[in-house]
């Protein structure tokens, strides 16, 4: 009998046991019925759930009773609580879930803009693209320069985006324009920007459609920022074939701040020795360069960054007078630049203050003297002799505020707004044997607002809406410049597009005589589709930007010019395909034509070719700690034109033109990384070796013509291939491991 | 009695606060952690971390489940293919983590998961994103090697780096041999704070020795 009690009871409770157990099951699907493998399922503080397989599918079982809540998540889906009422009979559950709209997933504004950060997702070109490009020895412009939108302009600085003149590219450091990015140079020679990339973390090279945040530039924006805290205190010296460098980095111990300076001292003078120079130069190049920052975290979030940098700049160099034949132009500049920049961002929940505010001060002292051949002052007091000796002091200073709110909604989405004022003071002095000292100058106060919607619709539908109004107190005048783009997912890749109207004051030569005129403007359309992977981009991008009020300088200085750009580019970055190895080749097509300055009607400007091609090539071959990178460039010749004044007909005519041989540019480098067995190694050296022009093909710029259109002269770069040679030491930190992890 | 009995009960683990442990979750967890020592696939990290989630969301006291979720799913990152994921795998990898520390202390195991997480950030695109991830990621290592002396897993994880890193750049086999040799020795002597401690990385540290030899 007791026997029997205790197996009735065991058989009770065996299906106790199996009546408190419920089976429950379903799948997880995505909105459009696609399977979520992975999805959790649980059953709200409980220990029961499941996890969903490869088909979405789930099951388990569980002893809870009644009204229950299951926690659903998966990565790339909101959380989704459904409550369910659990019974004795199994349950069916079936569960869609909803897309997160998150940076990881989310489309991309990209019409006009290239992102080229460390921390940005979609890098096109980081920090390290730039030092390995070859042909753009470490200047953030020459490696611009290989990215579609870009011209292949030598002869003249600045880069040149989509039928824009150099003035038509700003610069932003940390949200503030850069008034003298590049060194003053002289005619017929580039010079290459003031700052290093490694003092930055992101880079964006807007050719059109950039943001409402910024303006004053009609065709093209290249926004930098600088970097945060760096890793680890380092100091670092260089020697090189144009100079010697040291710096160093202190990072607090609790990491919170930091500060460091730097020290550049370029001369020219080695390598010109080896390398033949022409025109004669009888001040080498020489640069000195002093730069301090420091940077303070003010919070989890927030970031105060000052950089200061200081450079004096001196060279001359004297040239044959077209003109004359027997005389020379000797030419000098001395050059002292300061630029300072202070800036803080702050988050406070949804909010975000970015506040930023630099200074800056560029003198010219300029110096031109008509020489003969033993090198002393010739005076002709006939034209066009009597103008060609003279001299001019230009200086030029920029403070600026500006502060940006942002608001974020909802996911991705965001508000923001804000304001800039700019005080912008502009000196000129001028002599010559005819004019006696001449001072123009002018002051401008310049104002801004603006403001900014991100807008996602939906994890493939974003939207950015922005406008900005200006006014200037030397203009008297106030535009607004509406700012419109959209990004829609299209199977692997995704569509932007991109509206907007861009304003810039004339520039500051003629500015200094100014009567009345207006903004220049222009107006951007944009589309472009774009495929872009971990290790591969492709994208094809078509613009149309139509200019209006351009300054013309005949026969009055007015805002009357006008004119129109447009084509096709095409971008491709593989990592994949060959193991080991990084390129990428852009393709631009250019149409346009223009009606600005002098020209006597509209015609193709003469810095824009018609096709422009980039490969660039890199592969590190870790056996031998080295790197190899090539880059060649293309472009099609470019128009040149004799433009001269008729007396007769007081006009101006095109005495003579032509089209120059076409671009071509093969330059290589190698970095070497010696040997760094030992694991802790403290140092980290790198050699650099690079070539440009390898093969020294003959450039011809455009052509250079005698007052009396008698002499055509090519414009070529100073000298053919041109060498760099240099090793750069790091201490106190181990970097090895960086050089490794670059080929992985 | 019997309800005198349970009063008590209830005492006691009011007293033992965060502390207190129920059979149900000591079993759960042993059961868990024992599957880990054979877990190589995706689809097993992924499932036991969701398990683990779902004890440390349930008990809601308990910092351990949190550190396994954390560690099953910076796993899944490293045993799977699809890297355009991996932030935010190992963001919520993190968001685990930093549960686990707050009811817990930061401890050497939280480091080395730590190390872990930044090592799969970097992953995604080494070239850009070394001089931020791959500095904390061996920051990490040390600090867990330094909070236990006595714990394998940083020896073992730093052989690991050792092992992928070429040999002109001080790793490979020969160097990462003698790391994995000390951790094998550790995990001989590596006595787990309980049954449900951290006990993992034996096996791969077994594995990785073979590839050594």
């Amino acid at each position: 009998m007791g026997r029997l009690i205790i197996m009735f009871l065991l058989l009770f409770l065996i299906c106790l046991d199996g009546w408190g157990q419920v089976h429950i099951s379903g799948q997880i699907i995505n909105k459009k019925k696609k399977p979520v493998p992975g999805a959790s399922i649980t059953l709200k503080d409980s220990y029961d759930g499941a996890t969903a397989d490869s088909t979405g599918h789930f099951s388990f079982t569980t002893t809870e009773k009644g009204k229950q809540m299951l926690v659903i998540t998966a990565i790339g889906f909101k959380d989704l609580d459904q409550s369910v009422t659990i019974n004795a009979a199994p349950l069916t559950q079936d569960i869609m879930l909803q897309e997160n709209v998150s940076e990881l997933n989310a489309v991309v504004i990209t019409a006009g803009s290239f992102a080229a950060g460390d921390k940005q997702r979609g890098t096109v070109l980081s920090t390290m693209d730039i030092y390995t490009t070859a042909g753009a020895d470490a200047d953030i412009t020459s490696a611009v320069k290989t990215l579609p939108g870009a011209q292949q302009i030598g002869e003249q600085t600045g880069l040149f985006v989509r039928g824009g003149t150099a003035e038509e590219t700003k610069v932003f450091i940390d949200g503030t324009l850069v008034n003298n990015y590049f060194y003053t140079g002289t005619q017929d020679i580039a010079s290459r920007g003031r700052f290093s990339p490694a003092l930055f973390q992101g880079t964006i090279f807007s050719s059109g459609g950039y943001s409402a945040l910024y303006g004053q530039a009609l065709s093209s924006a290249l926004i930098l920022e600088s970097n945060d805290l760096p890793e680890r205190t380092q100091g670092n010296i260089g020697i090189s074939s144009v100079g010697l460098s040291a710096g160093y980095d202190h990072l607090a111990a609790d990491k919170k701040s930091s500060w460091g300076v730097d020290y550049n001292y370029t001369n020219l003078w080695p390598s010109f020795q080896v390398i033949k120079q022409d025109p004669d130069y009888f001040t080498v190049p020489v640069v000195q360069t002093l730069e301090g920052n420091f940077r303070i975290k003010t919070s989890g979030s927030g970031i105060l960054k000052f950089y200061g940098y200081y450079s004096g700049e001196r060279f001359g160099l004297r040239r044959p007078d077209i003109d004359s034949g027997l005389l020379n132009n000797a030419f000098s500049l001395k050059n002292g630049d300061f630029y300072g920049n202070l800036s803080w961002k702050q988050k406070w929940g949804r909010w975000k203050l970015t506040l930023a505010g630099s200074y800056s001060n560029n003198l010219d002292n300029i110096n031109n003297e008509l020489e003969n051949q033993e090198d002393i002052k010739q005076l002709i007091p006939e034209y066009p002799y009597d103008s060609k000796s003279f001299t001019v002091r230009n200086l030029a200073q920029l403070g600026q505020g500006k502060g940006i709110l942002e608001y974020k909604i909802h996911g991705l989405s965001a508000v923001r707004f804000g304001g800039e004022f700019q005080h912008d003071v502009y000196n000129s002095q001028f002599q010559n044997d005819t004019i006696p000292h001449v001072t123009n100058g002018f002051t401008d106060n310049f104002a801004a607002a603006f403001a900014e919607a991100d807008i996602y619709v939906t994890n493939a539908l974003a939207l950015k809406l922005g406008g900005r109004a200006e006014h200037s107190s030397l203009l008297n005048k106030t535009d607004v410049a509406p700012r419109l783009s959209a990004a829609y997912k299209i199977g692997p890749g995704q569509v932007s597009l991109a509206y907007g109207l861009f304003y810039q004051k004339p520039d500051d030569n003629y500015l200094l005589f100014n009567n009345g005129m207006g903004y220049q403007k222009a107006a951007h359309y944009i589309a472009n589709y774009q495929i872009m992977t971990l290790e591969r981009t492709f994208r094809v991008e078509g613009f149309y930007k139509k200019y209006n009020y351009l300054t013309k300088t005949f026969p009055d200085t007015t805002g009357t010019g006008f004119g129109y750009a447009k084509g096709i580019e095409v971008f491709w970055r593989d990592k994949k395909t060959f193991k080991g190895i990084d390129y990428w080749v852009s393709y631009s097509y250019l149409d346009t034509k223009r009606n600005y300055l002098n020209f006597p009607y509209e015609m193709e400007p003469n810095f824009a070719a018609k096709h422009t091609l980039s490969l660039v090539f890199k592969k590190f071959v870790t056996d031998w700690k080295t790197g190899f990178n090539a880059s060649y460039s293309f472009a099609t010749g470019r128009p040149y034109y004799d433009i001269s004044y008729d007396y007769s007909k007081s006009n101006y005519y095109i005495a003579d033109k032509g089209r120059t041989i076409d671009y071509n540019n093969l330059s290589l480098s190698v970095n070497y990384i010696p040997s760094l067995s030992k694991p802790k190694s403290k140092r980290f050296t790198v050699w650099v070796l690079s070539v440009n022009n390898v093969f020294n093909i003959k450039q011809v710029y455009g052509y250079n013509y005698s007052f009396n259109n008698a002499i055509k002269e090519p414009i070529e770069p100073p000298s053919g291939r041109f060498l760099f040679i240099g090793c750069f030491i790091s201490f106190g930190v181990d970097r090895s491991q960086d050089a490794i992890n670059n080929n992985l | 009695m019997q309800r005198l009995l349970f009063l008590f009960s209830a005492a006691f683990l009011i007293a033992g606060g965060s502390y207190a442990q129920s059979a149900k979750y000591l079993d759960a967890m042993k059961q868990n952690v024992a599957q880990l020592d054979t877990a190589h696939s995706l689809a097993s990290f992924l499932e036991l971390g969701n398990k683990f989630e779902r004890i440390g969301e349930a008990e809601k006291t308990q910092g351990l489940p949190y550190y396994y979720a954390a560690y099953c799913t910076v796993m899944t990152t490293f045993v799977g293919a699809d890297k355009s994921k991996t932030d935010e795998i190992a963001g919520k990898a993190e968001e685990f983590l930093g549960k686990a520390e707050s009811l817990d202390k930061p401890s050497s195991e939280t480091n080395v998961i730590r190390s872990m997480i930044a090592t799969s950030h970097m992953m995604v695109d080494p070239q850009n994103r070394y001089m931020q991830y791959g500095a904390a990621s061996s920051e990490a290592l040390q600090k867990a090697e330094q909070m236990d002396s006595t714990n394998p897993r940083p020896v073992y994880l730093e052989g690991q780096a050792k092992f992928y890193t070429p040999e002109a750049y001080g790793g490979g086999k020969a160097v990462a041999k003698p790391l994995f040799d000390k951790a094998m020795a550790m995990f001989a002597t590596f006595k787990p704070a309980s049954d449900i401690a951290p006990r993992w990385g034996k096996h791969a540290t077994e594995y990785f020795l073979s590839m050594c030899n």
